[in-house]
C-alpha cells in the first residue's frame, strides 16, 4: 500500500520539505528536494531513522555532578527513550576521560556511548 | 606566582576568550593570561551538551564540552595561565585589570592588550515586560539548561517555552529526555528563529507542537505558575482578542533572545553599536579604544560557536600585534583612517563597522552581517562603495536566524578610497 509523507531534510540548512511516496520503506516519488541528497535523507528517514544521541550521567567522586555524554555514532531513533533510562541507572566513577566509553554496545546497538569531556577526581577537602 | 604584568589579558574563557588567547601566545605575546569567574573554563559551551559543534571549523560534530575541551588543552599545552573563579571588576586604560578571585583575594594586572570575552547574558521576564503575576517558576532558558545539564535537578514538570530560538527548542528536546512535559513552543514571529535541523529533530520528533504568532500574554500563579494565558498576534505583533488559551503549565521558560555582557567595556569608555548592543569594532575586533579587543557574542550574537572561535582567533593574533606596537603597519588604531561599514536594504547589523583603509590590501576581510526580514528566494549580498558595486555574493536564501558573511578579497579592496563608505544590502535576485 502506497502512502505519503512530509519530511523536511536536515541534510543541510536549506532545511527542504519533501514529499514522499512510498511502499513498505520504498520510495516511488518525492518532490520538494534541491538536491540528490534529499533522497538519500528520505530513504534513511523512512527505512532507519537514527539521531544522535546526547544526555548526561551521575558522577561519583568528580569535580562535578554530571557528565555530558554523546552515543558514538547515530542511534535508532526508536530506542532513545530505552537508552535514556538506562544512561539514567547508570552512575559512572571520576577521573573520567574524553572519549572514554561509559556504556559499550548500548542496548545491543553496537553502538557506545562515550564521555563528552574530561572529568578529574575532586580533591578531599576542596575548600581548604 | 601569577604574573602581574602581562602581555596580553583576556577576560573569559568561553570560545572567543580561549582562541584570543591561544592566538595571542602563537602569535608572539609572552606572557597572556585569561581571568574567568566560573570555577571551570569553556563558558557557555560545558552547558551545551548537545552536539552541533565544531562542524565548520574542526570537520567534526562534537557535543559542546568536547569543543570547548579542544581549546582548553590547546590553551595549557602552550603554557597559557588560566585564572578561576575570579571575576574582572573594573579596567582602567592603559590597562589595569582589577579582579576578585576567591583564592586570591583582590588581584591587580597590568597588561598591554585587553581582549574583552565576556559572552553574553539572557533577556529576563523584566525585559519583554511580561504581564501578570510574579509566581516562582519562570526561568531563561539558559539557566534551566545550567539547572538541569550541570547541577543535576529539573526546575519543573510541565513546561511551557516561550521563543523558537535554537537554545529553547533545545531545552524543549532535553527536559522530555529528562521526563517533564513540554506542552508547547510559541514564537511570536511568524517564522521559526532557530535552525531547521533544531525544529525537526527537537521539536517534530517528540511531537511537541510549535505555535507561531503566539505570545504570553500573561502568567497565572499565586506562589508558584500554575499556568500561562497564550495569545495570537497579528503582523504589527499586537494580540488578537478572544484568541486567548490558558495552558496549564508549573514552569514557563523564556528563550527571547541574547544580549552583549558589555559592563566593562562601557566603563572603558568603548562606542557601542546600538543594534548588536556590542562595541562598534574594525576589522582586527578592537574597539574605539586604543589597545582594548572584544570577541565573541559580546561584540554580536553568533549562531555557529566556529565563527566565534574564528573571531577570538582573530583578535587575539590583533592584541600580540598591538602588545608590540605593530598592529595596523604599526598605526596601531583605524581612527586615523577609517572606512564606515554602513547597513543597507533588509540588513540589521553589521561587524565590523570600521575598516582600516590603509592596511586593507593585505589580504581579504570578512564582513558579517544578518538580514531584518526573511527572503525564501534566491538573493543577492551588494557591498557597495560611493556608487560602484565591489562585492555581490549570491544567496539561496537569507534568514534573520543565520549570520551572513561576505569576503572582501584584495581586488574587492583595492577599489576603496579613503573617506569611503561601505554600504552592505540584501535584494532579491
Ligand atoms: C544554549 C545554547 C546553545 C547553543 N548551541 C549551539 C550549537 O548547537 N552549535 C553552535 O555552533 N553554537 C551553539 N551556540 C552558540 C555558541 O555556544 C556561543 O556562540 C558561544 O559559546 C559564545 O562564546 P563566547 O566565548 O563569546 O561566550 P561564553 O561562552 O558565554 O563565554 C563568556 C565567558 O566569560 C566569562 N565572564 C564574563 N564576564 C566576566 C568577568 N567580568 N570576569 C571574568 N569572567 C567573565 C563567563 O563566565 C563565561 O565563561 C549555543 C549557545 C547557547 C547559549
Ligand atoms: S534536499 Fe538538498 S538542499 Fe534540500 S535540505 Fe536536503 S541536502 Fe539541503
Amino acid at each position: 500500500m502506497q502512502q505519503s509523507s512530509n519530511i523536511i531534510c536536515t541534510t543541510c540548512p536549506v532545511g527542504c520539505s519533501l514529499q514522499v511516496t512510498h511502499d513498505v520503506g520504498q520510495i516511488c516519488q518525492i518532490e520538494g528536494n534541491a538536491c540528490k541528497r534529499g533522497l538519500d535523507y528520505a530513504r534513511s528517514e523512512l527505512q532507519d531513522p537514527r539521531r544522535m544521541v546526547t544526555t548526561t550521567v551521575r558522577v561519583r567522586g568528580g569535580t562535578q555532578p554530571l557528565l555530558p555524554v554523546h552515543t558514538a555514532r547515530p542511534f535508532p531513533k526508536p530506542a532513545i527513550f530505552a537508552l535514556l533510562s538506562a544512561l539514567r541507572q547508570l552512575e559512572v566513577a571520576a577521573p573520567l576521560h574524553i572519549g572514554q566509553p561509559v556504556l559499550a554496545n548500548a542496548l545491543g546497538s553496537g553502538i557506545d556511548v562515550l564521555a563528552s569531556r574530561d572529568l578529574p577526581a575532586r580533591l578531599e577537602h576542596p575548600d581548604t | 606566582m601569577l604574573p602581574q604584568v602581562v602581555d596580553v589579558l583576556v577576560v573569559g574563557s568561553g570560545p572567543a576568550g580561549l582562541a584570543a588567547a591561544v592566538a595571542a601566545k602563537r602569535g608572539g605575546a609572552e606572557r597572556v593570561l585569561i581571568v574567568e569567574r566560573d570555577r571551570e573554563a569553556g563558558g557557555i559551551l560545558q552547558q551545551c551538551i548537545h552536539n552541533g559543534f565544531g562542524v565548520e571549523l574542526l570537520k567534526e560534530d562534537l557535543p559542546g564540552p568536547s569543543y570547548a575541551q579542544h581549546f582548553i588543552d590547546q590553551a595549557r599545552r602552550l603554557g597559557i595561565e588560566l585564572l578561576l573563579d575570579a571575576m574582572v571588576l573594573e579596567v582602567q586604560v592603559p590597562f589595569v585589570a582589577h579582579a576578585i578571585s576567591r583564592g586570591q583575594g583582590y588581584i591587580e594586572v597590568q597588561a598591554r592588550a585587553l581582549v574583552v570575552a565576556t559572552g553574553a547574558r539572557e533577556r529576563t521576564r523584566a525585559q519583554i515586560r511580561l504581564p501578570g503575576t510574579r509566581p516562582a517558576g519562570v526561568y531563561t532558558a539558559g539557566m534551566a539548561q545550567r539547572f538541569v545539564n550541570v547541577e543535576g535537578f529539573m526546575p519543573g514538570k510541565r513546561f511551557v517555552i516561550l521563543g523558537s530560538g535554537d537554545i529553547g527548542m533545545i531545552m524543549a528536546r532535553r527536559l522530555t529526555f529528562e521526563g517533564a512535559t513540554v506542552d508547547r513552543v510559541i514564537e511570536i514571529m511568524p517564522y521559526l528563529t532557530g535552525l531547521t535541523r533544531n525544529y525537526v529533530q527537537c521539536l517534530l520528533d517528540l511531537e511537541i507542537p510549535l505555535h507561531l504568532s503566539h505570545t504570553v500574554g500573561r502568567v497565572i500563579g499565586g506562589s508558584r505558575v500554575e499556568a500561562v494565558e497564550t495569545v495570537q498576534v497579528d503582523a504589527q505583533r499586537r494580540p488578537v482578542p478572544g484568541t486567548e488559551e490558558v495552558v496549564p503549565c508549573d514552569t514557563l521558560l523564556l528563550s527571547v533572545g541574547l544580549l552583549p555582557e558589555v559592563e566593562l567595556l562601557q566603563t572603558l569608555g568603548a562606542a557601542l553599536d546600538p543594534i548588536t548592543g556590542g562595541p562598534v569594532v574594525d576589522q582586527s575586533m578592537q574597539t574605539t579604544v586604543h589597545g582594548l579587543f572584544a570577541a565573541g557574542n559580546v561584540v554580536h550574537i553568533y549562531d555557529l560557536v566556529d565563527w566565534v572561535t574564528e573571531a577570538g582567533l582573530l583578535a587575539g593574533t590583533s592584541a600580540a600585534l598591538y602588545a608590540r606596537g605593530e598592529l595596523h603597519g604599526g598605526l596601531q588604531h583605524v581612527a586615523a583612517r577609517p572606512i564606515h561599514v554602513r547597513v543597507g536594504n533588509n540588513v540589521r547589523y553589521v561587524v565590523p563597522q570600521l575598516l582600516d583603509a590603509g592596511c586593507l590590501s593585505q589580504g581579504e576581510h570578512k564582513i558579517q552581517l544578518r538580514v531584518l526580514h526573511p527572503v525564501e528566494e534566491p538573493a543577492w549580498v551588494r557591498v557597495v562603495a560611493g556608487n560602484e558595486q565591489i562585492v555581490r555574493k549570491a544567496l539561496r536564501y537569507a534568514r534573520p536566524g543565520e549570520m551572513i558573511t561576505v569576503v572582501m578579497d584584495s581586488k574587492a579592496v583595492e577599489r576603496l578610497r579613503l573617506g569611503e563608505e561601505l554600504t552592505v544590502s540584501v535584494l532579491p535576485r
